[in-house]
């Protein structure tokens, strides 16, 4: 009479714990779910921030129209002559910002250099792919960023419509050539590529084997969102630059994320 | 499984429960700290760049 009792107390002992174990997996899961889609991106909107504060660069100047005025940024003299061209920095340097006029309430964003999720795409915000020009150079000013999680720099990809701007300044780092400048670039074309398509990131974007003329830039992030199944692409051409001890860009006055920096 | 570990914490319930939420605190800041940054990099999504 005992053994089929005790037989089964174990039974239910060992389904007990198990139904213990599932549900102790599922919180876990949940908990990854807030720490990727929720934690990541206030760690990241903190550290990117942060980035930006301590980067090493001139202040544009401001006008005062009358004495008792509150001081405005000066507006830069568009130039379009040939922008002078930074040197590629070390790997996981910044060296530059991005600021989309379009994506109103969006702070300045970081770019370094290197597009590992280790140490740049996670923890620095934008980063700059390898061996493509660097700002205002001829060939393609190619960046990747997170369209969600990690601060999600590029979330708001998709409200981009030809013509808008996206303003990068550099940053003094060697105060070589190319240090304290705006790029201010404009919305050509966007694209939904598959990941293997690399043409997007070429000097020419989509001629790997042409000779580039153009000033262009290129923006990657997933497609679609919290999906790895293909690229969203945006490409931009240099409109003109402007040394930032001329003034600030038209485009980023009055705009919120202006008046942060 | 939990009811053995709640038979064999101390003192009367209130205690009993306070350190059980400590317990819980606790993993959660392992998994935050250690575990999900870990297995993150293997999740199939946050891809965001062109290559191979």
């Amino acid at each position: 009479m005992t053994t089929p009792r005790r037989t089964s107390h174990v039974v239910y002992g060992v389904v007990g714990v198990i139904g213990e174990l599932l549900i102790t997996l599922g919180l876990l899961l949940f908990g990854f779910l807030v720490w990727q889609l929720w934690w990541t991106d206030v760690q990241g909107n903190r550290a990117q921030a942060e980035i930006v504060r301590e980067i090493q660069r001139e202040t544009p100047p401001v006008a005062t129209p009358s004495p008792s005025a509150t001081p405005v940024p000066k507006i830069a003299e568009p130039r379009h002559d040939d922008p002078p061209v930074m040197e590629q920095p070390a790997h996981a340097t910044t060296f530059a910002t991005m600021q989309v006029p379009r994506w109103d309430g969006e702070p300045e964003r970081p770019i370094s250099q290197g597009t590992d999720r280790a140490t740049v795409l996670d923890v620095l915000g934008v980063g700059h792919y390898d061996g493509t020009a660097m700002p205002g150079d001829v060939g393609n000013f190619a960046v990747a960023g997170h369209r969600t999680t990690y601060a999600k720099p590029f979330n708001r990809v998709a409200e981009l419509k030809k013509g808008d701007a996206v303003v990068v300044r550099t940053a003094t780092l060697d105060g070589g050539p190319g240090t304290d400048t705006w790029y201010v670039y404009k919305v050509v074309s966007t694209e939904i590529v598959a990941p293997t398509d690399v043409a997007v990131i070429a000097p020419v974007p989509g001629e790997p084997s042409a000779q580039p003329t153009k000033r262009m830039m290129t923006m990657t992030t997933c497609h679609p969102m919290f999906s790895a199944r293909q690229r969203f692409i945006v490409h931009l051409e240099l409109d003109y630059w402007a040394p930032v001890s001329s003034g600030t860009p038209a485009e980023l006055v009055g705009s919120t994320s202006a008046k942060e920096s | 499984m939990y009811g053995w570990l709640w038979r064999h914490l101390p003192g009367p319930t209130v205690v009993r429960v306070l350190i059980s939420a400590v317990l819980v605190a606790a993993v959660v800041v392992a998994c935050f700290t250690w575990l999900y940054p870990a297995i993150a990099p293997h999740m199939p999504f946050n891809q965001t760049t062109v290559g191979e």
